[in-house]
Formats: C-alpha cells, structure tokens, sequence
C-alpha cells in the first residue's frame, strides 16, 4: 500500500513544492480555506486522530478547547523527538515537510491561529534547514505570509530551535523553552488550551499528529476511519531498533501485531544474528519492558495495557537474549537522571537515588536491601512529580523488576563474595554523574 | 461579598475563603498546616517542591443534568479520582474535599522530606538556619528520622559560594525550591540570579556586576527555607536561639518600615549586648515582610569605634572631656546669655520625643521661635496635614483603575520599599504617572512617564492637574493630555513628592498643586478617603515627626500658626556668620559638613548633640554624646503618617545618652522643670501638644493584630524568617481632610525663568555617603555610590567630556568632581549623583580633570 | 560582536517572535558560532541584545546541553551511546573513538581540533554507532569510517576551508527572510 505518511518513499523529491503539489499539495489546506474552521475541527474529530506525541490525546478534542474569539492564538508543533528510540519526526521533517507545514496551516485556520512554530530539538539542524527552505518556498508562493492562496487568511511560520533537553519535549516545557525561559514544564492548569505560549491559547501537536491532517481533510473521516481500530484508528510511524535485522521507521496501519513488526520480511526481518527475542520496549525508554507473551498485541493505543505497558510513541527498541535487563534499567535511568529538568524534587532527586542504586547493584556491590530500597524510591517517585517525566524514569526499573527479578538477585552476591566483579555481558563505560 | 465566598472543607472542617484562594492558603486559615517549600504566600505558586502534596476530592454530578450525585445517606458523591495533588497549586471551588491526614498524604510528605535529604548535608550543627529552619522543623514534623540514601552517595558541593559581597551560597544546602530566584524576579524586579545547570545540578549563580546586584538580596535569606543562603554580616555570627529580638524601625527612610534586631550578649563586646543580624518584622500596611538591605545592613554605626563617650567641652581652644553635670550647665548658661539670639536647628532622623522637646526647650524654655530643620528639602508639612494620605489606607490595596502620580521622584533609591509596592500595584493594574527630569526605574512600570524641562516642574505640573479637570476621552497625542485623562478617571488617587531638582519654595508649590488635584471633582474629590492623598517623599525617617512637633520657625507642635516666625535656617546661618544669631544648638545635623554653613562664623556659642565628632561637632564648644536609636527608645513617624514605637536593643556606648533626655535636662536648667522619667512620658506631653495624635499613646502604638500570612513563630516554613509583628503596628493620625471640607490651596503664578546653560540636578543614590553608612561602611563599602556626572552625548561634545573622565563640577559656588558618564541624561540637563544634597537646577560649569598620573 | 557583524540576521531573528526573550536560544546559536563557545563575554553581549540580565543566559547556557560554556576543539564529535545505540555496540565505538584520539570523553586534543562527547538519543537508533559532528549527522559507522572522516576532518582545517556550520545556514536563511 501506498504510503500516508512517509509518502517520499514513494513520491521522489516530495520535499520540493512543486512536486508535493504535483500530488494533491495543499489541495487540503485549499479545501479547508472555504470552510467554516468550526467544520474543520469536526472533521479531525470525527477521524478519530488520536496525538502521535505518546499520549494518543484525540486531536480534533483539543482543537475544540481552543477559546473561539479574538486575540492571538498559537499552534505550536512539538518536533523535538528526543525520546530514545525514536527518530520518526525527523525524517519527516527532513523529506516530507511540507505535509507537515499543511497540516499546521490547517490546524491554525481550524482554531484562528496567525502564527505557527515549529519547535525543533537543535540536534536536527540539518533536517531543520531542509524544512526551513521548504518554508522559504512556502512564502514564494504565497503558501505563508499575507493572504495565503487569496482566500483573506493570513499566517506566519517559524522555526525554533531548542538546544539539548529532553524535557522540551514535554508540552508546557517546550512552550517555556520557546519564550526563552528555562525548559521546565508548568504544574497544570493553566493548560496550553487555555494558556499557553505568551499566556494565550495554544494548540501543541506533535509533527507526526499533523502529517495527518491532509489526507483526513482531503478524503473525509470515513475514510481515514477504515484504517486501523475503532479507537485507534489511521496509519502509525513505527521506529524501530535495537537487535534486528532491519531497523528503522515503518509505517504501519494500527492494529498489526508486534510479532509481524519484528519478523515479517516486510518489517524487521527478524532478529538479528539469529538469537532469540527477549524483550521489547515498546515506548522507547518512558515505557514499561515487555517480553513475548505481549508480541502478539496488537499496536494500538490500548493494546498493551493487559500487559502493563502502552504503544507511546511506538518506539520499538528490541532486546535479544544477551541483554542484561539490569544493565537495561540503568541506561534508561541514566537517560532520565541525565534529562532530569531538576524542578521537582522527586524526579530530580528520586533519579539521581536510583542511577546510583541501580549501578551499585549492576556492578555486583549491591545488597538485598539495595534492591528493596530501589523498588520503593521508584514508586516514591510515581505519582508525585510534576510532569511525566519521573513516572517514565520508573518505568524500566519497575517492569524488569516485574519480568525479570532473578537477574536482580543473581547480581546480589552474598556479603563475603562481593569484590567488585559483576558479570558483564556487555562493555558500559557509565558516564560520570 | 457572599458570592466571591468558596465554601469547601479540609479535614471534615469547613471553612469560606474568597474565590482564588489556594487550598494551602484555607487549610492555613483554619490553622491547619500544610507543609510546604516551595510555594510563599507572597509568590506566584509553582508546585515544584511536592511537600504539600494532599488528597482533593470534587462533588460528582451527573453528566447529563449536571445535578450533583448523592450517596444513599444524601451526601454528595466525592471524586478523588486524581490521585494527590499539590496543595499549592489548586484553587478551592464550592463543595471540595481536601484530605491532609491520611496515609497517603503522610507517606508522600515523608518520602519528599526523604527526597530533599538524600543531597541535603545535614549540617545542622554549624548552620546558621539551625534553630531556625524550615527543613529542619519540618523533618521533625513529618520525616522518617532515617535515610536510606548510603552516605557515600551524597552529592558534595560547594559550601562558601560568594553570590557577591553581601550574599553566600551553600550549595549542598539548597533545595532547589526556588523561592529566592523567584523572589528577585516577581517581587524585586531585579532576575539577577537563576538557576544554572539541570537536573541535581541545579544551582544559584549570578552574572550581575556587582555579584547579586539588587537592593532586596537579603530578603532571599529570609526566604530559603534552609541554610543556603546568608549574609554576609549574620553567617557564622551565632545561634538563632541564642538572639533576642527587639523592635525596630528604619532608622533610614520614611517609610517606617518595621524591623527586628537579633541581639546577644557579647564577651569580646566586654559583656554589652550588641546587634547580630536586622531582620524584616511584618508589617502588612507600611513593608509587608520585606526591608532593602540598607535597612540590613547599614546599623554598624550605632557600635561604631567613632562613636562619641562623653560629653566634650572646649577649653583653651580644644574639646576636652567633660562631666555630664558640667557640660550641661556650660549649655544652659551660654544659651540663656544669647537672649534672643539664639537659635536651633535638628535634623529629621531623631525621634518624635527628641524633637518635642527640642522644640519645648526653645519655645517655652528660651522664648525662641528660632527653630528649623538643619537641611529642610522638601516643604509641605502643612499640607499633608490636610490632604495626606487617609488613615487606614494601604498602597497594598491600590490596582486596577487607581492612580498613582509620582513627582520629582525616584523612589527606587530614596524609598525602596514603595518602589516596590508600587510596582506591585502596578502589575495589579494601577495605572503609574511619573513626572521627572529624566527617566527612573519606576518609568517602567509607568502608564505615563512625562518629562518637564528644568526649572518648569511646577508649570507642568500646573498643566497635568489642570488638564485633569476637564472631562476627556483619554485619547490624545499630548502626553500631558493623556495622563490628565488617565488622572481624572482614577478610582484612587495617591500623589508622591519629591526634591528632586526643585527648590524648596517649588517643593512647596508642588504639594499645593498635588493637593489640589486630589481635592477636585467638583469639591467632592480624593482627599480624605480611604487609600487617596498626598505622600511627601520625606529626605528621613522622621522628617514627618518633625513638621508635627513644630521644628519649623512658624508652626507650633501640631501645626498651629504662630504669631511671630522665628529665623529659619537659611537665615539662622547667615545670623552665625554675621553676628546677629550668637548662640547655635545643632541636633543631630552637621550643617558645617554638609556645606550649609561656612564654619561656625560669628558665633558665640556652638553646642552640637550628635553620635560622631562631625565637622559641626568639631568646630562646637560643647559636644553632647547622644545615643543611636537602638540604645533607646521612641517613635518615628511616617510619612503616611503613621506613628510606631521602636525599643532599646543593644547597650547604650558609653556616657552616651538619649536625646530627649539630653535635651530634658538642658530644659531643667533654663527652668522648665524636672525632666521626664521615661520617653513614654514625653510621649504624653507630645499628645497633649499636637492635636492630631489625640488618643495614643505607648500602649495604643503597641497593639497588633494576626496579619496574613502568617510569618515567624512556627510558620517559618510558610511566610519565611520576617519576624511577626508582636510589638505594635502603630497609629496613623487623620488628615483634615478625612474630617471636614478641605479649600484648594492658591498657588501664585510662577513665571518660569529660563536661563541659558546647562543645570544641574542632583539625583538620588541608595548608598550615597552619609553620617549612617560611613560609619557602617565595611559592608556595603564596594557598592558605595561614588560621584558620578551623567551628560547627554550631546552636551558631553559641547562641554568636551568623555565617558568615563573626570571632571570638576561647579554649581550654587559648591565645587564637586566626579566621574563622567555620557548617554544617560536628557539634553540640557547634567546629573550628578553620589553626592550630598544640591537643591534645585543651578546652572553648572563643568572641567576635565587632566587624569592624574598613577605613580 | 555579533550585534555588528550579524545585524540583519538579529533583526530576522528579533522579528519572528513577540518578545525579545523569545530570541534568546537562536541568538545563543549565533554566538556561540561566532566565539566557538558561550563564553562571559558572549552570554553578555546575547543579555544587553535582548535586554535581559546576563544571569538568564547563564542559566540558560547551563541548561541546554548544546551550549558549551567551556572552550570546545573546531569539531565536536558526539557519540550517541543510549539504549539502542549500545545495543548496537556503540559504547564500544566511543571507546574506539576514544582511543584513535588520544583524548577521554570530554576533552579536547591537544591540536584543539577535536573534542569527543558521549550524549543522550540522537534520533537515529536505526544507524547506529552514529555520531553528529558540529550537529551534522555521521551514521551507519564503523571503525574504518571513523578513521577516514577524522582524516578528512583534519585535511579540512589544515586548508582552512571549513564547510559551513548548519548554524551557519541558517541564519543566512534568516538574512533572506
Ligand atoms: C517528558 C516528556 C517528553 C515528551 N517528549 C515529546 C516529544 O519529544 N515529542 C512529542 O511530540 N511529544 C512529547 N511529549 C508529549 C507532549 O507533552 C505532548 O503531549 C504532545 O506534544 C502533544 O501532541 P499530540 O497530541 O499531537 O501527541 C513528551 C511528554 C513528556 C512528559
Ligand atoms: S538557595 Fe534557598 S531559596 Fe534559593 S533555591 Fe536554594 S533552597 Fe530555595
Ligand atoms: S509543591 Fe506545593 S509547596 Fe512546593
């Protein structure tokens, strides 16, 4: 099937304007221009659009709690992807821009929005220049700016680059980071509907969640409804990585199972040099650890729940037998100590507790008690903190504990064997706090 | 009213609180403590810390009806369905339920205090907050009394951080609630420090110059919840439970601000007991919790080594010691023989007692009306006394659709703290009006900051509050019609004056025409109701108190005419340098050193009363030791018009003695009779004298009520380490005007007198040298405002100066040299700050200095 | 100065948001291009622009990982050696990296020219070991390659033809919009 998404694997040069328009570019946003932007939303709402930023947040709902009325409105685009594991948005903003820069202009005529912002992690300079020059042509030809397209409406676009932080990922911390503040979410309410960038309201899509928008404008709801599930319904970027034969970013229509993603030819192509599957974090490093009996689940936003994990945003990183899932939880943590944004004492503090218990006890020096205490700091820190941060700083840590406590134990050596040499399956120089 | 009310409960206990109200806030009204850090009852909530974490439930209603959802019992149907919630951060609503003593509630707190401490040092012994100490108090209420956290874990950093020379940083201390940062941003204005790092590596830096560059920074150590941060002049000094505190006041400015000197007995002191720290004491109407650090740290000089013992006498030419008895009767005799020429001149920092009796000793004792202030800057007192600010007003209050106008002022340098109070009010909407000869900070925060060419304030002023008059749209191009059209519609109205760049006869003009705006709207006008009227920008503390004990040659105590005016000092310097005054009683004012009087002229006799050996006090034949205002005790007051106590602190130096008593026993000797035992007894003859402070007196001035938010006691964890006011929040007197029908004051026609050249006006420094913070300046000794001459580009060309040259510059015949600054002022107008008082707008002549040779 | 030399540019870049504050990370970008890193001197000059205290860049400078506040060699190799990453050997890679320059992580070859960091997802786990060298991508490596672009690397410096930063692209966009 042709591709929704990633439509530059099959359309050559679909960054460049004449070629996107050549394939029905901007008819969407064309469309759009002679309806009601009341109309729009609904339609967004009736596909069924769910976020593709890891919440899954119906999106045509959250264009709706934008207050109608006068007065500057934003609609921010949430390009900056640093999940681990995840590396989607990228290559959309890299090959297929201008979908996404239609999509926006959509989503700002739907809520009355005149400026646009894409917030990009200022790791992605390159795939930020090509979107910038997409943008370039855009105003050429009257696709931003004055008038778009003669129809009255009027809208700016910007790029915005962050600079290394995670946490700008998360929606209010973006919006801090883009005026300039330090990148450290808000306790909510106020939410960005409501207040959001300069305090006014404020629409956040994650760039892959508006790559969406044209085809659902162009072919109706009905249509983008018949891919997929009921409640999750449409095409999904899937990135996977880790141990198999054929890493990288499908697109898939929801409800596939994850074992066709890992072994079909299509997709993965199995694991890689031919060990055996161990397990599978479905979300990257924010979701709890999976391990075979969910492989048949399907991806969907629902579909992991019965086995305590969620699709995210379908980050798949596959693990083979070799892995050591305490050396595992300990990346993970380190990610999430590393990207800690320090305002909340749990996350900030609670991470820090765990990097340390966890490497104590990964190097063979941990106790019994070691492990207790590294099982109550993470649920000490679930709950409690300010942004989804430290809860996704749990969750590796609490689902290897879950599926795999005998590799916890067998590195808890009795008091008098301990002399500092765990089994080590693979090479970490952990980096220094 | 009712319908702003929100009624919820905490803990099965009902209570009503305005709508807005935080749920920490409501719990707190009914005495129930949610522990916090982060959040401050003065700063925007934040939710960072997860201390008050607590269980909020909703009343469910039916979708469909929206009709709340009864249990079978009747009671509506709870959600608490979100799990715990910070307390700091929700607002209450009709119908919640908070829950802050079950066990998830209980368990959060211990986890988040075992949180903060797994990186805290735990260095209690040697702190500073020990004894004091949010953290501390609250582990003791809700921690697990063990830490799981392996020692060797702990994060180690720097413990003697300096943020500049006033304020250090522990860095293992802090737990990032950033109450401090936050401080400086919203409440002072002054972003200078922040955050550095991420994550545990957050810490407290600044890049200003100098380091911490605000006037409020001790206020952060106030706030830190833990030992982080202190000053320079309290850290290591000793135990908070080894301090007494006493109430104080300002002894700087008049805004009365309210204070708390921690004392200690002292060894190396030879057993007296001397100052440890100065802490704001809360005082919600006149500085909240907050004081500038001059109010912090400039009292040194009460324990100054220049302090003066003992009475001096000058004998065979030189001052020598003398006997309080022998001192005191050479005084009384040499004043007594100067018949009627003799004359008295105090300044404004003394206290209401000091003065009245000043004013006794010289009115009754020697049949003088020779009597004003050393350095009179501002006029006005009359006025106030009919249309100042009402009673039981409070610049807290003022916002949306209230007027401020602010003349010949910045308040930023001569009273801090209603700078800021301003700036608050503005941020809640009250519209500023600034009118000065060039910019202020204030300007920023300004709805409308006009400008007036030198020598023509009060003919722009004139326009403004004649403009007001005339009903208008409130468009217009003109500036001065735009403000008058932002004055005229005030819902409040509240007017400041200042000196700046006015003489004093247009002072004068200033508060009349002030006053007039505030009596207009067809007679029925601001003046005399709650939170309008007139704020004299007084150059002291006390200045206020002097006007009403009748230091001025023609009012008598509570501003009753006199018959016959006395010299005022203009005149009385000039009578010392002729002949015609021969008997000189300085009180507290140097006018020799502040260029006022050129030496002690043709004088007979020259007694000063003062704390150092001033140039005055040289040059005198007698030298009476007075006491600084912590070594006694008295009232201040305001320029509000507020009349507070302050009390003895520390062991008076010396044979020193209070200046009331002093002066009492001068009295005694030209028959007055027996002195006063107490100052709260000369505080009854001030009210039997002046009219307006009817009805107080020391018990009255004493009182107190609970002030929200509740600070100091075991609350330092919520409003921080401010002391809470036990010791009196003083009274305000009424103004006429409150009373009975005030008339519009004339104000005669002034032609404005242009002349050419260039003027010079004298602005306002914090830290400009003076008698106080000369003698306290080791502290504050690097942020000194040193003289400084700002010229516009333009008027540097023609005059041939560069930024940063020094020049020698003459005005009024005074001579000063400074250091050039080039951009900074308007074209035709040179500023010159960190320098004394220059009145008015002389023309200036100004000269390079050729730069002198570093040998 | 930056002020001086990319007048235009801050111009475009002050123009795209309603607050100045707004501008601070792109103009952080700018200078740190122009002085190799965030130095005192760069974080003021980026303050007085925008009117802000120099604190605020600070903590700014301190917060975001890309800004470096010490001085950093012509070339900033960062390795990404996260989860899926290492799982692809990339921790053995950096070590590699490590050893072929003589320097540990974090610091910077004598000859000033590179300087090797280790760093969190860099959103191309599917090509892994991967690094970014001055924010351009390098992917799908191995030792061999690591050797020919330090190599190539060096060619480029010693004929002082730089190719242009990403940075560098950018705010030539900014000077055309
Ligand atoms: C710690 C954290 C990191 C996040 N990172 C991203 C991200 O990189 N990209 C993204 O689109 N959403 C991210 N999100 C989710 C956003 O907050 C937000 O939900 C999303 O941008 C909404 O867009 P959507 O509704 O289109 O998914 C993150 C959330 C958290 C709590
Ligand atoms: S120094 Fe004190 S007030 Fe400032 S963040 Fe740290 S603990 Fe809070
Ligand atoms: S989070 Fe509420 S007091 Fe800190």
């Amino acid at each position: 099937m042709a591709h929704i998404l990633l439509r530059h694997r099959d359309v050559e040069n679909i960054h460049q304007l004449d070629v996107y328009r050549q394939h029905q570019g901007y008819e969407a946003l064309q469309k759009v221009l002679g309806m009601e932007p009341a109309a729009v939303t609904n339609i967004v709402r009736d596909s069924g659009l769910r976020g593709r930023g890891g919440a899954g947040f119906p999106t045509g709902m959250k264009w709706g709690f934008i207050p109608k009325g006068a007065g500057e409105k934003y609609v921010v685009i949430n390009s900056d992807e640093s999940e681990m594991g995840t590396f989607k948005d990228r290559e959309l903003l890299e090959r297929n821009p201008h979908q996404v820069i239609e999509g926006a202009l959509i989503a700002a005529y739907a809520i009355g929005a005149k400026q646009i912002y894409n917030y990009c992690r200022g790791e992605f300079m390159d795939a930020g220049y090509a979107f910038e020059q997409a943008l370039k042509d855009c105003y050429a030809n009257g696709l931003l700016g004055e008038n778009i397209l003669g129809s009255g409406f009027s809208c700016d676009f910007s790029m915005y680059f962050g600079a290394g932080a995670y946490i700008c990922g998360e929606e209010t911390a973006l919006l801090n980071s883009l005026m300039g503040n330090l990148g450290q979410p808000w306790s909510k309410p106020p939410f960005p509907a409501v207040e959001g960038l300069y305090a006014r309201p404020t629409v956040v899509n994650n760039t892959e969640t508006l790559a969406n928008v044209p085809p659902i404008i162009l072919n109706g709801a009905e249509w983008y409804k018949q891919f997929g599930t009921d409640r999750s319904p449409g095409p999904k970027i899937v990135c996977l990585s880790g141990h198999v034969n054929k890493p990288g970013n499908y697109e898939i229509i929801m409800g596939m199972t994850y074992r066709e993603l890992i072994y079909s030819e299509a997709y993965g192509g199995g694991i890689s040099n031919g060990k055996a599957f161990k397990a599978m974090l479905p979300s990257g490093g924010s979701g709890p650890v999976v391990v075979e009996d969910a492989l048949d689940a399907p991806m969907t936003y629902e579909g992991l729940t019965p086995f305590g994990s969620v699709m995210g945003s379908a980050s798949v990183v596959i693990m083979d037998e070799t892995v050591d899932m305490v050396w595992m939880a300990m990346k993970c943590v380190h990610f999430f100590h590393h990207e800690s944004c320090g305002k909340c004492t749990p996350c900030r503090e609670g991470t820090y507790w765990m990097e340390k218990l966890l490497k104590r006890i990964y190097k063979g020096q941990g106790t019994q008690e070691d492990l207790q205490t590294l099982r109550s700091v993470a649920s000490n820190i679930g709950g409690r903190t300010l942004c989804a941060l430290g809860d996704f700083a749990i969750n590796p840590v609490l689902s290897t504990f879950r599926h795999f406590p005998q590799e916890y134990e067998a590195k808890i050596k009795p008091a008098a064997a301990v002399n500092g040499q765990g089994k080590k399956q693979t090479a970490v120089p952990v980096a220094a706090d | 009213m009712s319908d702003d009310l929100v009624t919820l409960s905490v803990d099965g206990v009902e209570v009503s609180v305005p709508k807005g109200t935080l749920v920490v806030d409501a719990a707190k009204k009914i005495g129930n403590d949610i522990p916090v850090f982060c959040y401050h009852p003065k700063l925007e909530p934040v939710g960072m810390c997860r201390m008050c974490l607590v269980e909020i439930g909703l009343p469910m209603r039916d979708r469909a009806t929206g009709e709340p959802l009864l249990n079978e019992d009747g009671t509506p149907q709870i959600n608490f369905g979100r799990g715990l919630q910070t307390g700091c951060t929700v607002q209450v609503s009709p119908g919640m339920v908070v829950r802050t003593k079950t066990d998830p509630v209980e368990q959060a707190r211990a986890d988040v205090i075992e949180f903060l401490l797994t990186s805290h040092p735990l260095d209690c012994p040697i702190c500073d907050k020990g004894g004091e100490c949010p953290l501390q108090n609250l582990t003791m209420r809700h921690g697990r009394g063990n830490s799981r956290m392996v020692f060797a874990d702990k994060l180690h950093m720097e413990k003697h951080v300096p943020l500049g020379d006033l304020i250090f940083l522990d860095r293992e201390r802090c737990i990032q609630c950033a109450r401090c940062v936050r401080f400086q941003d919203e409440v002072a204005g002054d972003p200078v420090i922040g955050f550095h790092n991420r994550g545990r590596h957050l810490e407290i830096a600044t890049l200003s110059e100098p380091g911490f560059d605000s006037y409020w920074s001790g206020n952060t150590t106030d706030i830190c919840p833990v030992g982080a941060l202190t000053t320079a002049d309290f850290r290591f000094g000793a135990r908070p439970w080894e301090l007494t505190p006493v109430a104080t006041l300002s002894p700087h400015c008049p805004s009365g601000s309210n204070m708390t000197v921690s004392t200690r007995r002292e060894a190396k002191a030879g057993g007296r007991s001397v100052i440890k720290r100065v802490m704001p004491r809360q005082h919600e109407a006149v500085n909240e919790i907050w004081i500038s650090d001059k109010d912090r740290f400039v009292h040194h000089f009460a324990e100054s080594a220049d302090r003066l013992t003992q009475p001096l006498v000058r004998k065979n030419g030189k001052l020598v010691a003398a006997s309080w008895t022998e001192a005191l009767d050479v005084v009384a005799g040499k004043l007594q023989q100067a018949g009627t020429a003799v004359a008295g001149v105090s300044g404004d920092r003394l206290s209401n007692e000091d003065l009245f009796l000043f004013q006794e000793l010289f009115r009754k004792g020697l049949k003088s009306n020779n009597l004003d202030l050393a350095n009179g800057r501002l006029a006005g007192g009359d006025i106030v006394a009919q249309v100042g600010i009402s009673s039981g007003s409070n610049l807290k209050d003022l916002g949306k659709g209230d007027v401020v106008v602010v003349v010949a002022s910045d308040l930023h340098e001569e009273v801090p703290v209603w700078w800021l109070r301003l700036k608050q009010a503005a941020e809640r909407g009250a519209a500023i009006v600034t009118l000065n000869v060039r910019g202020t900070r204030l300007d920023k925060y300004a709805k409308h900051a006009l400008r007036y060419v030198p020598g023509e304030a009060v003919a722009t002023l004139r326009q403004l509050v004649n403009q007001s008059k005339v009903e208008t749209d409130g468009q217009s191009d003109d500036p001065i019609a735009a403000a008058a059209a932002t004055v005229g519609s005030a819902g409040n109205l509240v007017a400041f004056y200042g000196a700046e760049g006015l003489t004093y006869d247009e002072t004068e003009s200033v508060a009349k025409l002030l006053a007039n705006l505030l009596l207009l709207k067809n007679g029925d006008g601001h003046a005399g109701k709650k939170n309008n009227g007139l704020i004299p920008v007084w150059p002291h503390n006390n200045t206020q108190g002097a006007w009403d004990m009748g230091i001025h040659p023609s009012f008598a105590p509570g501003y009753k005419a006199l018959p016959e005016a006395g010299l005022d000092a203009h005149a009385m310097y000039e009578g010392a340098a002729s002949g015609t005054v021969k008997a000189l009683y300085v009180l507290g004012a140097d006018p020799i050193g502040d260029g006022l009087m050129d030496g002690r002229g043709k004088l007979d006799f020259l007694v000063v009363q003062e704390m150092f050996l001033t140039a005055t006090a040289a040059a005198a034949d007698v030298v009476l030791p007075a006491q600084s205002w912590v070594e006694r005790e008295g009232t201040f007051t305001n320029a509000e018009r507020r009349v507070q106590r302050y009390y003895p602190a520390i062991t008076p130096v010396g044979d020193s003695r209070a200046d009331w008593q002093i002066l009492a026993q001068v009295g005694e000797r030209v028959g007055l009779g027996k002195p006063a035992l107490a100052a709260s007894l000369v505080f009854r003859d001030v009210v039997k004298a002046v009219k307006q402070y009817k009805g107080m007196d020391y018990r009255s001035l004493a009182k107190y009520e609970k002030q929200w938010p509740d600070v100091g006691g075991d609350d330092l964890y919520y409003g921080g380490n401010a002391y809470e006011n036990r010791s009196g929040l003083g009274q305000q007197w009424v103004a006429a005007a409150e009373s009975g029908k005030v008339g519009m004051f004339e104000v005669a026609e002034t032609a404005v007198k242009s002349s050419p050249g260039l003027k010079l006006v004298r602005t306002a420094a914090l830290y400009t040298p003076g008698t106080l913070i000369s003698h306290s300046a080791a502290l504050l000794g690097p942020r000194m405002a040193q003289p400084t001459l700002s010229l516009s580009t333009a008027d540097a060309r023609k005059v041939g100066v560069a930024d940063g040259n020094r020049v020698e510059v003459t005005a009024n015949g005074m001579t000063m040299t400074a250091t050039a600054r080039v951009g900074d002022a308007p074209d035709g107008v040179a500023l010159i700050s960190g320098v004394a008082y220059v009145p008015g707008t002389a023309v200036v002549q100004i000269r390079k200095l050729q730069e002198e040779k570093v040998a | 100065m930056i002020q001086d030399k990319y007048a235009e540019e801050i111009k475009g870049i002050l123009a795209r948001y309603p607050t100045k504050k707004s501008a601070a990370l792109p103009l952080m970008h700018l200078a740190q291009r122009e002085y190799g890193h965030m130095s005192r001197e760069a974080m003021q000059e980026v303050a007085s622009i925008l009117d802000l205290d120099p604190t605020h860049i600070l903590s700014l400078t301190g917060f975001y990982t890309l800004y470096y506040e010490e001085p950093v060699g012509k070339y900033v190799l960062e390795v990404c050696n996260d989860l899926a990453c290492a799982l692809k050997g990339a921790d053995e890679f950096a070590a590699m990296a490590s050893e072929k320059l003589g320097i540990d992580v974090d610091e910077t070859t004598a000859d000033g020219l590179f300087t090797l960091k280790t760093v969190m997802c860099l959103a191309a786990c599917d090509r892994a070991p991967m690094l970014q060298c001055n924010l351009a991508f390098h992917e799908h490596l191995d030792e061999a390659k690591f050797e020919a672009l330090i190599a190539k690397l060096r060619a480029e410096a010693a004929s002082g033809k730089m190719a242009p930063s990403v940075v560098e692209k950018i705010a030539a966009y900014a000077k055309q919009s």
